[in-house]
């Protein structure tokens, strides 16, 4: 495969240095990934004046629902990035992300939902002449939870829901240990390139089938709902609650961005973007390529997952709809609208792309007219982002982050 | 009497459509026997219907059928006969029982409705079925016989068994024998003949002659301090072997021969019933959230006997040891109900036989929509490699094209035979021009042309939800392709899944002969395998290349309408087959059409097979489907039939 785009970065830095007497000077972190102060000082910036224009904390000018979905945009720029390491630098298209990212919030929405319900059923229970056994209690937790799908008992994948530790813990557990078992038989039977893609695209696939039966004990099509009543903060107004997952999703991206960009910068980074591009001359090396491919993509599934952990809270509710094998098809697409190979180019493209998607979707945009003709966006947005999508990849490889080349090229 | 109720909108249906001329018109009939129709009793209507049946006149089976039905009344003036509706108003509308036509109006009150009793009535009703039952008509004959299947009974059985001897048609005589011992075999008085009636069934998967046998073996449950000798035992249930212990205890229970267990809601209730003063059997009532609070507050109440006692298991051992637990045969004869076990044994035997055959075939057509689907991918992404995510928006696009053609040509047959080519056009045209404006330049960068695509594709769905709207149009089959082709009850197959299976084929022969034995298929093998050399030795790639992608979107169109008539046709049926078609082309192995065949196949008799073990969860079967192909890549990359050597390529 040919190379397509090296970030400018990539262009500099010691490539299979190990031949040469002396490995050129390695410079400092900062100074070689110039991006980090510019992305971590906007993302202060914004964050800061979201927070003054909430609702919440500062003068109202956002509307809560606003400050939602800045949030969540945060959260997808951080699985854009966590996209971008393994697409757009290591060369593994997953169509995959997004179902971890799901799971992801399947295990932090587990909590949510047993803890609010047991406060709940706890308090309805207070004025009850015998206070109410553990037995019972989880029982009608159980039957409130899973009486839409004509359940009354708690499924043993719920065994830990009481448990916030445990099911943080699980956050990072479930979608790590599937990325690790999936990837180990994929890079292990040497499946690459558009098989990989097809490849998880049906692990997706499967996913989101098995959670949208009801006998598996995530409520089947329902999903789980009422996700942003967090347990505890109840006396909390959600005006607050959103400017507070905001500095926590801000927070996760910082540190994702940080993290990410140390591991490109140095020798791995070399070694994972050396197998993007010839991936047998690099085993022929002497790199055990296989346990590369399997640190990103595990890496990469946790970061998601932790993204998702963060974006349901606010979304309020998941269902087995989100993890369609569509979604992650439309998170390659927001990467590679911001541009591969570099992070900042993913953050560009899944924040103009989503918060685009959901203005003109959302009825914000106004319709224009053309003689007789009415453009609705709410119907042509698709038709739009499909064939601009197109053209990007025919005619702008570097999609919209190569911009910044030109301007970083032509200072001096 | 149901039966007759049933037979109303066919017996109305031929009354209209009896020819009226050449024969005694039946008012005349009627008038012949005026006053035992006005008036019959049981000792008369005997000879009345005789009279009826040998003058045959159109239209007498209504006739019975009203009489029966007490709708029948008599002219007061002229004596003449006529059927009565109501009408608004306290009127009633009198129809003449020879044309069907309205004659007049009269008020309810001036005209008395004929009102045989319960006895002549059945006389009417037997009547009515031997009518049926010896008709000229075979088809009211066979409709007469599915009618007492429907609804059988013991009196039908002289009925049946005399209208066996006069029936011409073999087809209809085998029919009615089955359905005489069916009858037999529930009703007959004489244990001889339900036995052999029984035999006659044994090895008939039809649904009523399992029923009918089922029926004859039902149990109930029984419980007794030793076996009753005088019970047709089916089987002695042991405690603990053949019935959990709980439920036999809960036998005993519901028997009222042993006291209720306590669980935790009769404790929790219990409890309830006798807290004072925040307190509970001797404890106080906030200490209730301990399980072993609970039961010591129980056991104190029990002491003062405020309470029934706990069931302890050894309660539960002596009083299941007291009981034997058995089920019994409904019918008390056991020489019926053996013969009855043995012949649904013979029977179940063929019955799972059937249903494999069913299953099979059901698996058979499931592989051949996944073939249709995938055959246009094992082109473009088999043979050029280039992975095309619009794939499943090209068969939406053909499935479009019929229906757009079904509304401008209402002949269905002939919109057919024009869609099909219209809709290999309309996808061959969009196919080349995807080619030529966006994969041409891409063939080096085979994840970009997977992106680009998928963008043409959610592009091209939008634009369908626009210009066709979000709900589901039908893609209506002709009459011909509508119905289903059946052997018996468990083995039926619709036309149009036939069809499909047969255009599949169509598609594996053509294209095979397209690609071994035709020049463009030689070239576009060439090109596949090494287009550098291809091009110097005079072929164009570029055109072949072109030709090729048209040829692979072409047959989607193609399947398009195919699945657009078994499934319906919305924006989103392409994207529902696009995974299953690429795991289709990526398990049988790519570059091969046999491969895809093969890979359809696996698929197809896999999902089927799943869901035989678990038929109520579809989603089920497809999730493991799924998880199986993951897996079987693991152990065979390249697919069931891998290429070997040079052309295996990258």
């Amino acid at each position: 495969m040919t190379l397509i785009n090296r970030p400018p970065v990539a262009a500099t830095a010691p490539i299979l240095a190990q031949g040469t007497q002396t490995p050129p000077p390695r410079r400092g972190f900062l100074r070689e990934n110039p991006s980090i102060p510019w992305f971590l000082g906007l993302l202060t910036i914004f964050t800061l004046i979201v927070s003054v224009l909430s609702e919440g904390l500062g003068i109202g000018a956002l509307s809560t629902s606003m400050v939602k979905i800045l949030g969540m945009t945060l959260c997808l720029c951080l699985i854009a990035i966590a996209m971008d390491v393994v697409w757009g630098y290591c060369g593994i298209l997953s169509l995959g992300h997004f179902a971890f990212f799901g799971l992801g919030g399947y295990a932090i929405g587990m909590w949510l939902m047993y803890a609010r319900t047991e406060i709940v059923i706890r308090e309805s229970l207070t004025g009850a002449v015998l206070p109410p056994t553990e037995a019972e209690l989880s029982e009608a937790v159980a039957a409130q939870i899973f009486g839409v799908v004509g359940s009354s008992e708690l499924p043993l994948i719920w065994s830990f829901a009481h448990s916030l530790p445990a099911q943080l813990a699980l956050v990072v557990l479930v979608p790590g240990l599937l990325a690790l078992v999936f990837g180990w038989l994929a890079f292990r039977s040497r499946v690459t390139g558009v098989y990989l893609s097809i490849l998880t695209q049906a692990m997706t696939l499967a996913l989101a089938l098995y959670l949208f039966q009801n006998d598996t004990g995530l409520r089947g099509n329902n999903g789980l709902s009422g996700l942003q009543n967090i347990p505890g903060l109840f006396d909390i107004p959600q005006a607050v609650l959103a400017v507070w997952f905001l500095w926590a999703s801000a927070l996760a991206l910082g540190l994702g961005y940080l993290l990410f960009a140390w591991i490109v910068s140095g020798k791995f980074g070399s070694v994972i973007r050396a197998i993007r591009d010839n991936e047998a001359r690099v085993r022929f090396l002497g790199y055990n390529v296989e346990g590369y491919k399997l640190f990103v993509f595990t890496l990469t599934a946790i970061i998601s997952a932790i993204a998702g952990a963060l974006y349901y809270p606010q979304a309020g509710i998941i269902n087995p709809a989100e993890l369609a094998p569509i979604a992650s098809i439309y998170l390659a697409v927001w990467v590679a609208i911001g541009g591969r190979g570099r992070l900042y180019g993913a953050v560009i493209g899944a924040a103009t792309v989503s918060l685009l998607s959901s203005w003109l979707t959302g009825g914000g945009a106004p319709n224009i007219e053309i003689g007789a003709f009415r453009l609705m966006w709410a119907d042509w947005w698709l038709v739009f982002l499909g064939l601009g999508f197109v053209a990007v990849t025919l005619f702008f490889p570097k999609g919209i982050g190569g911009l910044f080349d030109k301007i970083v090229r032509k200072a001096p | 009497m149901s039966i007759f109720a049933r037979l109303l909108p066919l017996c109305l249906a031929f009354a209209l459509a009896a020819p009226l001329a050449a024969q005694t018109p039946l008012q005349d009939v009627l008038q012949a026997n005026r006053a035992d129709i006005a008036n019959p009793s049981r000792g008369t209507v005997g000879q009345v219907i005789a009279a009826l049946m040998a003058a045959d006149a159109p239209g007498t089976d209504e006739f019975l059928r009203q009489w029966q039905d007490r709708t029948v009344i008599e002219e007061p003036q002229t004596g003449l006969f006529y059927y009565a509706t109501e009408v608004e108003g306290r009127q009633l509308a009198l129809i003449d029982v020879d044309s069907g036509f309205e004659a007049a109006r009269v008020g309810s009150r001036d005209v008395t409705a004929i009102r045989p009793n319960a006895g002549v009535r059945r006389e009417i009703g037997a009547a009515l079925v031997r009518f049926e039952l010896s008709a000229p008509d075979p088809a009211r004959r066979l409709a007469a016989l599915e009618a007492i299947g429907r609804s059988p009974d013991a009196e039908q059985i002289a009925l049946l068994a005399a209208s066996i001897p006069d029936e011409p048609d073999t087809d209809i005589r085998i029919r009615k024998e089955r359905l005489l011992d069916l009858l037999n075999a529930r009703f007959a008085t004489e244990t001889a003949t339900r036995i052999a009636a029984i035999a006659g069934l044994s090895g008939d998967v039809s649904t009523e002659a399992r029923r009918a046998l089922n029926q004859i073996l039902a149990t109930e449950p029984g419980i007794a301090p030793s076996l009753p000798q005088d019970r047709n035992i089916a089987r002695v249930l042991i405690p603990g072997q053949d019935l959990s212990r709980e439920d036999a205890y809960d036998r005993l229970v519901a028997a009222s021969l042993a006291p209720a267990r306590a669980d935790r809601n009769s404790i929790r209730d219990g409890l309830l019933a006798h807290v004072a003063d925040g307190m509970v059997g001797g404890l106080p009532t906030h200490r209730m959230s301990d399980p072993s609070a609970r039961l010591a507050a129980y056991d104190a109440l029990v002491a003062q006997g405020l309470v029934p006692p706990l069931v302890s298991e050894a309660d539960i051992d002596q009083s299941l040891a007291g009981y034997a637990f058995f089920d019994a045969y409904l019918e008390p004869d056991a020489t019926l109900t053996d013969a009855a076990r043995a012949a649904i044994e013979q029977t179940d035997t063929r019955l799972r036989l059937f249903q494999w055959l069913a299953i099979s075939l059901d698996a058979l057509s499931l592989a051949s929509i996944f073939f249709l689907a995938a055959i246009g991918l094992a082109i473009t992404f088999g043979v050029m490699r280039v992975i095309n995510m619009a794939h499943g928006e090209f068969i939406m696009m053909g499935a479009y094209t019929g229906y757009v053609v079904q509304t401008m040509i209402p002949d269905y047959t002939v919109s057919l035979i024009i869609a099909l080519p219209l809709a290999f056009a309309v996808a061959f045209a969009a196919g080349v021009a995807m080619e030529r404006l966006v994969i041409r330049h891409l063939y080096t960068r085979p994840l970009e042309t997977l992106l680009a695509t998928f963008g043409i594709s959610i592009a091209l769905q939008q634009m369908a939800k626009n210009i066709f709207g979000t709900q589901a149009r039908p893609l209506t089959a002709p009459d011909w392709l509508a119905g289903a082709i059946s052997l018996n009850d468990v083995v039926s197959i619709s036309t149009i899944r036939v069809a499909i299976f047969v255009l599949a084929l169509i598609f594996l022969v053509a294209l095979l002969v397209m690609l071994k034995r035709t020049r463009l298929g030689l070239e576009v093998r060439a090109v596949t395998q090494n287009p550098g050399m291809a091009a110097s030795m005079g072929i164009n790639p570029d055109r072949i290349n072109m030709l090729t992608f048209g040829l692979g979107s072409g047959i989607a169109g193609v399947a398009g309408v195919a699945i657009g008539l078994y499934a319906q046709v919305t924006s989103e049926m392409g994207a529902n087959y696009i995974v299953q078609s690429f795991m289709t082309v990526v398990v049988g192995g790519v570059g091969n059409v046999w491969g895809t065949l093969a890979g359809a196949g696996l698929i197809g008799f896999l999902q089927k097979g799943i869901e035989w073990f678990n038929p109520s969860n579809t989603l089920a079967a497809q999730t493991y489907m799924v998880l199986f192909i993951i897996l079987f890549i693991q152990f065979r990359p390249r697919g069931i039939i891998a290429l070997k050597g040079r052309a295996a390529g990258e």
